[in-house]
């Protein structure tokens, strides 16, 4: 690469890194306990205990269920019901309107089976405040965009340190650490070594979580074409009086796609769902299909099916993000896995600060000499 | 490598020679990352395997390349 080439790239690589450090080294910091938050849930009593019933024992109605939600969530109406993927437990999101925001939803947890109410998600505790510092800083959508711009930069530092480790390893063997060097020559090889050796997977995260950051557009931009376009017929319509059973909207969705499962039922009005119908959102039965959704739009007045349709790929693409950046799919190996990996990410964010801080005792030339050089004229002898 | 080699490590390299670890230990990493999505048991296992590479290379330079 020529001497220009380096320079370019050299200060893509430094702006780039300083500007998203900061959040980058919060993102990791709260996302290592979030790997983990199964685990820490069920430790600290999130997971009650279900009563002891054979495997085969009927489930009571999803109208049931509901029906002692809203009883017990005076003045509210249904948003959300969804379905857990190992358990018997029915999950149902009220609020005050059909639109209310997260920040005014309350999910209520049933035993499907008894129809007992076995509690409420919490949404005060530390898991919850590191999941929204992570997510989005408190600052709700705009916050979110703004993380999605930080993981953006992380992964242009990425790409341009890859792009600078060619030159700097011209006459260093494969992870080489020179330790015995000043503090700097050390660094930097260490930098250099674990940045290059968690490329794919630290690119992987880092630009699955920039799509994940996308979601409500992505959302918004499905409801307002493809579902706008499916449930045309009822765009001049009033919404329903009265909605109708919710079981039968279930029933009838699996029925039009044998071998699926709900995942979660929106309701009407919502952001998930038309004006006028209910979203049941199937889900494959093989593990790569069951990240994949199909809504089955049933008209929540006469339960009769409107369509039923695959999501587009740009959603399907934020439903593979999910597992791809939480690393929640394949059992505790992989999450110890990802915990390492993350906590190599905060020590290549960590060592790139300290390079930095200590730039004023080298000139620009000289790390740049050092880098034509492939790592020979070293700055900062022992 | 001779041990004089090996303290001031290989002469200039080409581009190949350089990334061709960097390389392979990404392919493995892609590799994990995406057989555990696509099932489970043997192929958990395999994204298992697969991540843990470039951990072991962290793990191996650390104990033979430092110096």
């Amino acid at each position: 690469m020529t001497r220009s080439g380096i320079r370019a790239w050299y200060l893509v690589h430094k702006w780039s890194s300083l500007v998203c450090t900061a959040f980058l080294l919060m993102l990791c910091l709260t996302g290592l306990p979030l790997i983990f938050h199964e685990e820490i849930d069920e430790l600290t009593g999130g997971g009650t205990p279900l009563a002891a019933l054979p495997a085969d024992a009927p489930l009571q109605s999803l109208d049931r269920l509901m029906a002692a939600a809203l009883a017990s969530r005076p003045g509210e109406t249904g948003l959300f019901l969804s379905f857990d993927d190992d358990r018997p437990l029915v999950y149902i999101t009220t609020g005050p309107r059909a639109d209310s925001p997260a920040a005014d939803m309350t999910t209520l947890v049933y035993d499907w089976r008894t129809g007992r109410p076995v509690g409420a998600l919490d949404d005060e505790g530390v898991m919850h405040f590191l999941l929204q510092l992570h997510t989005d800083m408190f600052l709700g959508l705009p916050g979110m965009l703004f993380l999605g711009l930080m993981g953006l930069l992380f992964f242009v530092a990425i790409v341009s340190g890859v792009v600078l480790y060619a030159p700097f390893m011209r006459k260093l063997a494969f992870g080489t650490v020179r330790a015995s060097r000043s503090p700097r020559v050390r660094w930097l090889d260490y930098h250099n070594l674990l940045g290059v050796v968690t490329l794919a997977w630290a690119s992987v995260v880092g630009v699955t979580g920039v799509i994940n950051t996308l979601a409500t557009p992505i959302i918004q931009y499905w409801q307002a074409g493809e579902l706008a376009e499916l449930t045309a017929a009822y765009k001049d319509q009033k919404p329903p009086a009265r909605l109708g059973s919710i079981q039968a909207a279930v029933d009838t969705a699996r029925r039009a796609a044998p071998g699926n499962r709900p995942q979660f039922v929106a309701f009407p009005g919502g952001g998930f769902s038309s004006k006028h119908h209910y979203a049941v959102f199937l889900q494959g039965d093989t593990p790569l299909t069951q990240r994949l959704l199909t809504p089955a739009l049933i008209d929540a007045e006469t339960g009769a099916l409107t369509a039923i349709k695959p999501m587009p790929w740009y959603a399907q693409a934020l439903l593979i993000s999910q597992p791809l950046h939480f690393g929640d799919y394949g059992a505790l190996p992989l999450k110890i896995l990802w915990a390492i990996l993350d906590v190599v990410t905060i020590i290549v964010l960590g060592s790139g600060l300290y390079l930095w801080l200590g730039r004023r005792r080298t000139p620009l030339e000289s790390r740049l000499r050092e880098l034509e050089s492939g790592g020979a004229a070293v700055i900062g002898l022992p | 490598m001779s041990s004089l080699e090996s303290r001031r490590g290989p002469g200039p390299q080409r581009l190949r020679t350089i990334l061709a670890w960097p390389c392979a230990i990404a392919l493995l990493s892609l590799i994990g990352l995406v057989s555990a999505l696509t099932g489970d048991g043997l192929r958990d296992f395999l994204s298992w395997a697969a991540l843990a590479v470039p951990v072991g290379a962290i793990a191996w330079a650390w104990r033979y390349r430092r110096r």
